[in-house]
């Protein structure tokens, strides 16, 4: 991947971009980050008028790579059922930007990154980042590479999460804005799972209180467990069902803890691939911003208030019906807030067994309200008819 | 083919006005009122395939049910709150009326007359529920389980205090003829109504009548 310095108007397939020197990302906590790197990529063109750019903002684990092949596990990216050529957000029309979030660990300074101060990885002497520190960076790089207003800032989950942030701190750099099963800010019960996959992390004797990286192995084991929990939130009881039941994966049991049951042994395959693409220190620190995550707060306790400067941007939201984690109720409860900032706001739960994840999976009515949402902004935006 | 209480509600909204459609369906009258009179148009709408049709139209639609979430938008939030042939399948119609004209300073509502002469016939002669052009479905798959007539209606406004601006009735497919309310035979020859509805005394900004059109909404103004 070609490594940037640029502060001027480029396009090209991504890479990294640095910060300008001197000139630090402020943060929420009240430090500082020099030197930020932020890694991203981009498909298809800004057009002349600067009007076709949409952002995509991923979830807690996913990365810039969205759509194409991943580099590292040669699959197709995380969402190439939403993004590709003939696809809701298309290469053709759209000039297509994602990037991966402060403390990630796929290219952005994170956790696992050196700091230039000591010349170590950081670990636990990184700073602690929120959802708003995230998309500062993300609204410096979106000028960097010559954007004024994105047509769209897509997102589900963690990038839902994003999305709000931008309407509530860049309106006036929006024209539309997509949530997808994400909400306002965490219920006790994401903050109690977050908690058990951090305490399992952190209870790894790998884990070194976060000095793994001197070492020469890493809390593989911890973050592992950490990934099969979040992975239980992220289905559905009838998809779990559906898919493994009571199955096992032997003819009779092994009367020990083998993973005897198909569930077992597929929660064990989640966690044991996950532990080869994803950082535990950036695990810590993004579920962490996650938790800290609270737009209303923000706003003197009104979540309509943190919309308030954004009722010319056009919110679609969008819900799954058996979303444990994020459930129709949040969603709902942002669209309320839309409602009463008096934004145009858009909003259907979708039909789905397949609980949180469905927005990553094949659902049709997803792509149509997408496709349609999209269609009807570009004819707004002057870009069809 | 526009339908005929579309007709009379395109003609009884201002141009530019801001319009929330309660149970607005595919969006085809806010659709139409966009396109026709320039309004700022939200939609509210129980079933999500209504809600993705509206949303491929370019609507702001939100998927909800008019019994609750009205409670959700902020005090004269609209200039018109529409709910075109909904009241009788809501569950506190008598709320929602209340809602109506909290959230927008005119409602414009219309609902099947049970008391049409076609209805007392089924019911006088065959002792039957009627099955009527503006009652197609049997009485088992109905939505509607809040029937009025019209006098039942002109008792509510009374109860309510709300002021009739206007009111039209429709019979087979007849274009919409300007009625008084308060004459009985209207009772028996409407099939469906249509009132225009505001709060007494009327709101301030209607007496304005060249006010420029509203934006977009100004709730925190005002």
């Amino acid at each position: 991947m070609a490594e940037l310095d640029f502060a001027g108007p480029v396009l090209s397939e991504g890479g990294t971009w640095r910060f300008p020197p001197h000139q630090p990302l402020r943060l929420d906590s009240g430090a500082q980050l020099e030197n930020l790197e932020i890694a991203y990529r981009t498909w298809g063109e800004l057009n002349a008028d600067g009007t076709n750019a949409v952002l995509i903002c991923h979830a807690l684990t996913g990365d810039q790579h969205v759509a194409g092949t991943h580099p590292v596990s040669g699959k197709p990216g995380w969402w190439t059922r939403m993004v590709g050529h003939g696809r809701p957000i298309d290469p053709a029309k759209h000039f297509i930007i994602c990037s991966n979030v402060v403390g990630g660990c796929m290219g952005s300074t994170g956790p696992a990154s050196i700091n230039p101060a000591t010349g170590k990885a950081y670990g636990l002497t990184f700073p602690v980042i929120t959802i708003a520190d995230m998309v500062r960076g993300q609204a410096m790089l979106v000028e960097a590479l010559g954007v004024e207003t994105l047509l769209a800032v897509v997102g589900g989950s963690m990038g839902g999460m994003q999305v709000q942030q931008w309407a509530a701190d860049y309106p006036d750099k929006l024209f539309s804005a997509v949530i997808v099963a994400s909400a306002s800010r965490h219920s006790a019960q994401n903050i109690a799972f977050h908690e058990v996959g951090r305490q399992a992390i952190m209870a790894d004797p790998d884990w070194k209180a976060g000095a793994y990286a001197q070492g020469k192995s890493r809390p593989e084991k911890g973050l592992a467990v950490a990934r099969m929990a979040a992975h239980i939130t992220y289905l559905s009881e009838p998809a779990l069902q559906r898919k493994f039941g009571r199955e096992l994966q032997r003819d009779g049991l092994s009367w020990g803890f083998d993973a005897d049951f198909q569930v077992e042994s597929y929660l064990r395959h989640q966690g044991a691939s996950f532990v080869d693409r994803f950082d535990a220190n950036s695990y810590l620190y993004i579920t962490r911003a996650m938790d800290y995550f609270d737009l209303a707060a923000a706003h003197g306790g009104v979540l309509a208030q943190a919309f308030a400067g954004a009722r010319h941007v056009r919110f679609c939201v969008l819900s799954f019906t058996s979303d444990w984690l994020y459930p129709t109720a949040e969603n709902r409860h942002i669209v309320r807030a839309l409602t009463a900032a008096g934004c145009r706001a858009a909003f259907v739960e979708i039909e789905s067994d397949k609980g949180h994840d469905a927005f990553l999976l094949d659902e049709p009515v997803m792509d149509a309200a997408l496709q349609g949402f999209l269609g009807s902004v570009e004819r707004e935006r002057g870009l069809s008819k | 083919m526009i339908r005929e209480d579309f007709k009379e509600i395109l003609r009884l909204v201002r141009p530019g006005s801001r319009v929330l459609d309660v149970g607005c369906g595919e969006g085809v009258l806010l659709d139409l009122l966009t396109r026709e009179k320039q309004v700022d148009g939200r939609g509210l709408e129980i079933s999500a395939a209504g809600v993705a049709a509206c949303m491929s139209r370019g609507l702001s639609v939100v998927q909800g049910d008019a019994d609750q979430d009205l409670d959700h938008f902020p005090d004269r939030t609209f200039d018109y709150a529409i709910l075109s042939q909904t009241l009788q399948a809501t569950r506190r119609p008598r709320h929602v009326l209340d809602e109506l004209l909290r959230i927008a300073d005119r409602a414009v509502v219309s609902f099947p007359n049970f008391g049409h002469w076609r209805v007392r016939w089924s019911l006088l002669h065959r002792g039957r529920m009627p099955e009527t052009e503006a009652l197609p479905l049997p009485w088992w798959s109905t939505p509607n389980i809040h029937l009025c007539t019209l006098a039942d209606f002109l008792a509510l406004t009374e109860d309510l205090g709300v002021r009739i601006d206007a009111c039209a009735a429709f019979a087979g497919n007849g274009s919409a003829r300007q009625i008084d309310p308060t004459k009985a035979i209207e009772n028996w020859r409407a099939e469906s109504c249509l009132f225009m509805l505001s709060r007494n005394p009327p709101p301030v900004q209607s007496l304005a009548r060249t006010e420029p059109p509203a934006t977009s909404g100004d709730l925190f103004d005002g």
